[in-house]
């Protein structure tokens, strides 16, 4: 398996929503590599023919009826919100 | 009455059911221990000394009118990894600081509904990820056996609160270990039950395939109390079993004729402590001597089981965790230039170093390219761990084993290389993987008077032979009466 490289590693914290200064990206970059290298036992197993566990328990379809039911009341949703405004939440302008 | 703070639950309940001490008494006992060795162990995050009277109160008048459950009354600690309605849930992490959930989990609506009580929330790796309690973005838990060492983790609180009589029982969190290597290292039992026995509805989650909660207490049948209660179908959790609950501790009896207990090899090799070892092979000495038949077994895929976890689970933690970007609720950054800065700031800021690895980890095994590779990979070794268990099921009731390689560390010793941090959760990991229950029992202690766990393993749905085959164990061993002065 190649090795993460450090710009394949800024790559991903873009995709995580993450930014790192360049001592903690280089760090990363070594901890991932050694993590990596330590998945690659897995590789020493021949899966060609295994299905892989999609889920934990063998629970199919579990539906509920489509009922309207009560939820949260808009002072308690918003009640833990970094800035809200009139039962919104409030964030730097995206348009 | 001294040390009410020192006896079970089941002892309590007896108390409290032939009027013999009140629920206030023992809440306030409770408390006022809290007060003056807590500053030591460091458990809570959260008192809640206010909340706990009043429902210690309501409790006695609930008991008063005839109307008393088996937790009527007794003063639990909650992992903070569970959302407690108006009170701070934060799971270890600065992102969630100041969060005061809406709403209480379904495991607290069923024990409120029996009027237990809760003495408070008690610290953890942030997120649940971290098997030392090092992670907690506030502060160090520590082992009450020994202040300088880790009591394990992530659910470190809940064990080391439970091991230095800060509460009755506890709630933790197990999605690679954290309930049972934390109990084995604070000498306490605690158990993970079959994925789905208990719902997840207000569990903050890490990884969904594997989290479950699960009670810690000073003996297995308070355990089995504990657990009667919060099991049980809840439609808000799809995952949730529609089986109906038994009655548990009513599995805690004595003699295990008839019984055969699996021992696998691939459990017992390098690196396992020989003090561990020999304190394992007692224990599993005094299973054959109460009637249990011994049967070797193998778990042959069990090394790559750390190694498809790490994949699995971070995976699964980098997308429960990306609903951390400062909008809804927890924290945000101070200063940034545009949402995208808000997001990337929020989360830099709020998350711990461990956390962060984990994303970046999770991250770039689904990122496009190499899903296959490691996600869809590890899927197919998890297959193979499911079936190694399978099989050794039908040759045995339980599979007995160690739940970690070594007796408590020493605070700092592991914090600087994850892999070896890692590693620490080698024997306990499968079990999640294979979604199967498992329980740990102290079992003996080491040179260096450490507690040591006993872990056991059964198939789905067959709690009642873990409780039995560990009462049994308890009894036999009897170390209960031996508890640590932090």
């Amino acid at each position: 398996m190649a090795k993460i490289t450090v710009s394949e590693v800024e790559h991903v914290a873009h995709l995580a929503r993450l930014t790192f200064d360049d001592q903690e990206i280089e760090a990363f970059t070594r901890q991932l590599n050694d993590i990596l290298e330590f998945v690659d036992k897995l590789d020493a197993l021949d899966t060609s023919d295994v299905e892989p566990t999609t889920r934990a328990i063998e629970l199919l379809n579990v539906f509920r009826e489509d009922e309207v039911k009560p939820s949260l009341p808009v002072e308690e949703a918003t009640a833990n919100a970094p800035l809200s405004e009139k039962g919104a939440f409030v964030v730097p302008r995206i348009i | 009455m001294n040390n009410l703070t020192d006896i079970t639950i089941s002892e309590l309940r007896r108390l409290l059911d032939q009027k013999e001490v009140s629920s206030l008494e023992i809440t306030k006992a409770y408390l006022e221990r809290i007060e003056e060795a807590d500053k030591r162990v460091r458990s809570y995050i959260t008192v809640t000394k206010e909340k706990a009277i009043a429902q210690a109160q309501r409790a006695d008048e609930a008991m008063a009118k005839g109307k008393a459950s088996s937790l009527t009354g007794i003063p639990l600690g909650i992992k903070d990894v569970i959302c407690t309605k108006g009170v701070n849930t934060t799971c270890g992490s600065k992102m969630l600081e100041s969060f005061r959930p809406p709403f209480n989990a379904a495991v607290m609506e069923k024990l409120e509904a029996q009027n237990a009580v809760m003495l408070g929330k008690l610290n953890m790796d942030e997120f649940a990820m971290g098997s030392s309690t090092e992670n907690s973005a506030f502060f160090q838990t520590r082992n009450p056996w020994d202040l300088d060492r880790i009591p394990g983790g992530s659910s470190g609180g809940s064990a080391a609160a439970v091991g230095a009589r800060l509460c009755a029982g506890s709630l933790g969190s197990d999605t690679g270990g954290s309930i049972r290597q934390p109990a084995s290292h604070c000498g306490v039992v605690g158990m993970k039950p079959t994925y789905g026995r208990i719902s997840r509805f207000g569990l903050v989650a890490f990884a969904s395939s594997l989290d479950q909660i699960g009670p810690l207490a000073r003996s297995v049948e308070d355990c089995a109390l504990i657990l009667e209660v919060i099991s049980g179908h809840d439609p808000r959790d799809s995952t949730s079993l529609p089986h109906p609950v038994p009655p548990y501790s009513k599995a805690c009896t004595p003699g295990l004729d008839g019984f055969t207990v699996g021992i696998p090899e691939e459990y017992f090799v390098e690196g396992l402590d020989p003090e561990v070892e020999k304190a394992v092979k007692g224990a599993i000495d005094s299973m054959a001597s109460q009637g249990a038949k011994i049967e070797k077994i193998r778990l042959p895929h069990t090394e790559y089981a750390v190694a498809t976890y790490y994949i699995i689970a971070t995976a699964e933690a980098s997308s429960n965790l990306s609903r951390y970007d400062g909008v809804k609720y927890g924290f945000r950054a101070k200063e940034y230039s545009n949402l995208m800065d808000m997001y990337k700031k929020t989360r830099a800021q709020g998350f711990g170093p461990e956390v962060k690895r984990r994303i970046m980890l999770g991250t770039y095994c689904l990122s496009a390219g190499y899903y296959d590779a490691f996600y869809k990979k590890a899927s197919q070794v998890r297959t193979l761990i499911i079936e190694d268990f399978k099989k050794a099921f039908e040759k045995c009731d339980c599979i007995a084993a160690p739940v970690a390689p070594t007796t408590a560390f020493r605070l700092g010793e592991k914090v600087d290389d994850p892999i070896q941090m890692y590693l620490s959760d080698i024997f306990t990991i499968p079990v999640n993987l294979a979604g199967i229950p498992g329980i740990s029992v102290p079992c003996g202690f080491d040179s260096k008077g450490l507690p040591i766990g006993l872990q056991l393993m059964a198939s789905h749905m067959q709690e009642e032979k873990l409780f039995k085959t560990a009462y049994n164990v308890e009894a036999a061993l009897n170390l209960q009466a031996h508890w640590p002065e932090p």
